[in-house]
């Protein structure tokens, strides 16, 4: 990210540019990738803005004729009579929030920050296979991640209670009992790789004649950590934690353990727009979800692609 | 202040041997130089020292104690890398102290020490600025500084010079040795450059392909290198090293080859018999021990000019000899001499080296006297 070239600031050089195509071949290359994000990116873009002013539905007279209802749409999402009340858009907001903060902030990024810190103590291999394990819970498909968690914690046949079981602990129904937290464990298990391999890439970019002569000044493994590691990788923290705010606020894999359930309890802003648009079909109110969410978003990118303008500099 | 032991050290990684069955001491107050071309094993021993590297067998002692298997922090010693490893984000005053600051000393304490040792190095004026605002030179000095704000046994130097321009090398060099002239410190010193280990060290061991060549004075290093590696390894330009036959004529051994008159150098009898008619030897004469000389008199090598680089002081001619080896003279003249022109290169019969067909020297009678 920090070594990417930019094009701004730098005097214009007249090299010739040695494309591989001429300008005509490479529209013609790009016109159906062109077609299909426009089609499938950007007209649903502006469709969902404008579906977001109507009362628009599925079924029903306003599924034929929608009618422009301003911002009525909005006004009811933060109607201030029901905000904070259990399965409305406000109590999903702060869930989010709380969920962001307890998986991706402390769960993702520490646990990815003190594995990666660990492995670059230990032996090549150990460090080879703690991170296939780890690569593995972020590369496996969602639907497959969802079903094995869900057979994990099953309460008569699951894995979990069978562990439980024979160390003579009760078992416990944790998807009904505990849901918020199983989401939370769930999505830092999964996405810790990601905070993981970042940091260890980054900490292998320290020379390390820097550990080495804080080893002879006599630091200590926290020492050097504190004093060395951590500043030094600072950007790239700031970069993991924008990132994985991002996604764990858009994630939808938790809709596979717990259905958003039970009785709202875990329903994130992402299960609760896709309840309000293709449970309820209220697809006007549910566009205003997205388009919320899409600003919710942008504010991330803008702060984050600041951040990268300004470490390019 | 330490001695430092080394006794049948190996470090191997996989199937290579870095450092093989070394052993040599060092005493207290000395100024060691491991010299040595890349990978002859000299930073993987100095690694060992430091404890970044652990032997795969035999013992490092420190001071008279087993330290093999002691963590770097437990050696009491102090290192001088060669990229500095200056911490990027702090200033220079927080660089110095930071083994103090690892000491769990107050801030003041390790401010007023980290000031103290900077005047000493002339960079007082710098201990605001980040590692990235200064010159590579104060760089070198505030790694130096860094080794030298907390007291050890030991100091390691591992080519603290080699990033930096000739003439602050030859800056640095000399502020090094003047540094270990005061402080008396023990200290083994990493390097490849000859001149940088002939200027500094008291002794100097020569290493090659993870063993020591030869560990001596720089003198004796200089006057009567071991093996023909040592011979070529040090001084600059390198000793000229010429094969010869050694053939029975006027009932003694003679040394010849082409192009060499060898009228002075009367074989004495012990040489003679250790080494018998037939066999090839290596001559070594230092390219400053050469001079124009009349072409059929005693004593000469001759060829044709290869090339004649003008040094300043001295100039460089070098000659081709007809098997197309060539030989290196150091002269003060400014004589022109057309390239392909025949020059005869004359030398003292005191001044010349013998090495067996494996290299090693062949001590020849009186040598003391050279």
């Amino acid at each position: 990210m920090s070594n990417q070239p930019t094009t701004s600031g730098q005097p214009k050089r007249k090299v010739k540019n040695f494309a591989l195509l001429s300008n005509w071949a490479g529209a013609v290359f790009l016109t159906p990738a062109g077609l299909l994000v426009a089609v499938f990116v950007i007209v649903p873009f502006f469709w969902v803005i404008f579906v977001s002013f109507t009362n628009r539905t599925l079924l029903g007279s306003t599924a034929l004729n929608p009618q422009f209802v301003g911002l009525a749409n909005y006004l009811a999402l933060f109607d201030p009579a029901n905000f904070f009340q259990r399965g409305q858009f406000g109590f999903s907001l702060i869930l989010t929030t709380q969920f962001v903060l307890a998986s991706a902030l402390v769960g993702q990024a520490l646990l990815g920050l003190l594995l990666a810190w660990l492995v670059q103590t230990v032996p090549p291999w150990v460090k080879r296979i703690t991170e296939t394990f780890v690569i593995a819970a972020w590369i496996l498909p969602e639907v497959v991640i969802g079903f094995a968690w869900f057979a994990f914690l099953d309460r008569d046949q699951g894995t979990l209670n069978a562990l439980l079981g024979s160390v003579g602990l009760p078992p416990g129904d944790f998807l009904l009992q505990q849901p918020f937290w199983v989401i939370v464990v769930f999505n830092t298990w999964r996405g810790a790789a990601f905070s993981m391999m970042l940091f260890s890439s980054a900490f292998s970019s320290i020379p390390p004649s820097y550990f080495q002569a804080a080893d002879v000044a006599g630091a200590s493994s926290w020492q050097k950590f504190r004093d060395i590691g951590l500043p030094l990788i600072r950007g790239h923290i700031v970069t993991d934690l924008i990132l994985i705010t991002m996604w764990t606020f858009n994630t939808f894999t938790p809709f596979l353990l717990t259905n958003g359930g039970p009785s709202y309890r875990t329903e994130l802003v992402s299960i609760y727009n896709y309840r309000v648009a293709f449970n309820d079909f209220q697809f006007g109110k549910g566009a205003a979800v997205g388009v919320i969410m899409m600003l919710i978003n942008l504010a991330f990118a803008l702060v984050y692609l600041s951040i990268g303008r300004k470490k390019t500099r | 202040m330490a001695s430092v032991q080394f006794s049948n050290v190996t470090k191997t990684f996989g199937e290579f041997a870095a450092v093989s069955d070394v052993s040599f001491s060092i005493g207290d107050g000395e100024f060691v130089c491991l010299l040595g071309p890349s990978g002859c094993g000299k930073t993987t021993s100095l690694r060992m020292i430091a404890g970044l590297d652990t032997p795969s067998s035999g013992q490092v002692l420190i001071g008279g104690e087993d330290v093999t298997h002691f963590h770097p922090k437990d050696r009491q010693i102090s290192m001088v890398f060669q990229d500095y490893a200056l911490y990027p984000h702090m200033n220079l005053a927080d660089n110095i102290a930071y083994p103090l600051k690892v000491r769990g000393k107050s801030v003041s304490e390790r401010h007023g020490r980290a000031r103290e040792v900077a005047d000493v190095l002339k960079i007082g004026h710098l201990l605001d600025r980040l590692p990235s605002q200064i010159s590579g030179g104060q760089q070198q000095r505030t790694s130096l500084a860094r080794a030298l704000v907390y007291p050890s046994q030991v100091y390691l130097f591992d080519e603290p010079l080699s990033n930096l321009d000739a003439k602050l090398r030859l800056e640095a060099r000399g502020f090094l040795n003047h540094l270990q002239r005061d402080m008396g410190m023990t200290a083994v010193y990493v390097t490849h450059d000859q001149a940088e280990a002939m200027a500094l060290a008291t002794r100097i061991a020569v290493m090659d392909q993870g063993r020591i060549v030869q560990y001596a004075s720089p003198i004796e290093i200089y006057r009567r290198p071991a093996t023909t590696f040592v011979a070529n390894f040090v001084g600059n330009p390198p000793m000229n090293l010429v094969a010869v036959d050694a053939v029975q004529g006027d009932g003694q051994l003679q040394l010849r080859a082409d192009g060499v008159t060898l009228a002075g150098l009367a074989m004495s009898s012990g040489i003679g018999t250790a080494l018998g008619a037939g066999k090839t030897l290596t001559l070594g004469i230092r390219p400053e021990h050469l001079g124009i000389a009349e072409p059929g008199a005693a004593n000469t090598i001759s060829g044709k000019l290869f090339a004649n680089e003008n040094m300043g002081p001295e100039s460089l001619v070098t000659i081709e000899r007809a098997d197309g080896s060539r030989v290196t003279a150091r002269i003060f003249t400014d004589d022109h001499i057309a390239i392909d022109e025949a020059v005869t290169l004359g030398f003292a019969s005191g001044h010349v080296h013998l090495f067996d067909g494996a290299g090693a020297r062949i001590a020849a009678e009186g040598e003391t006297a050279l």
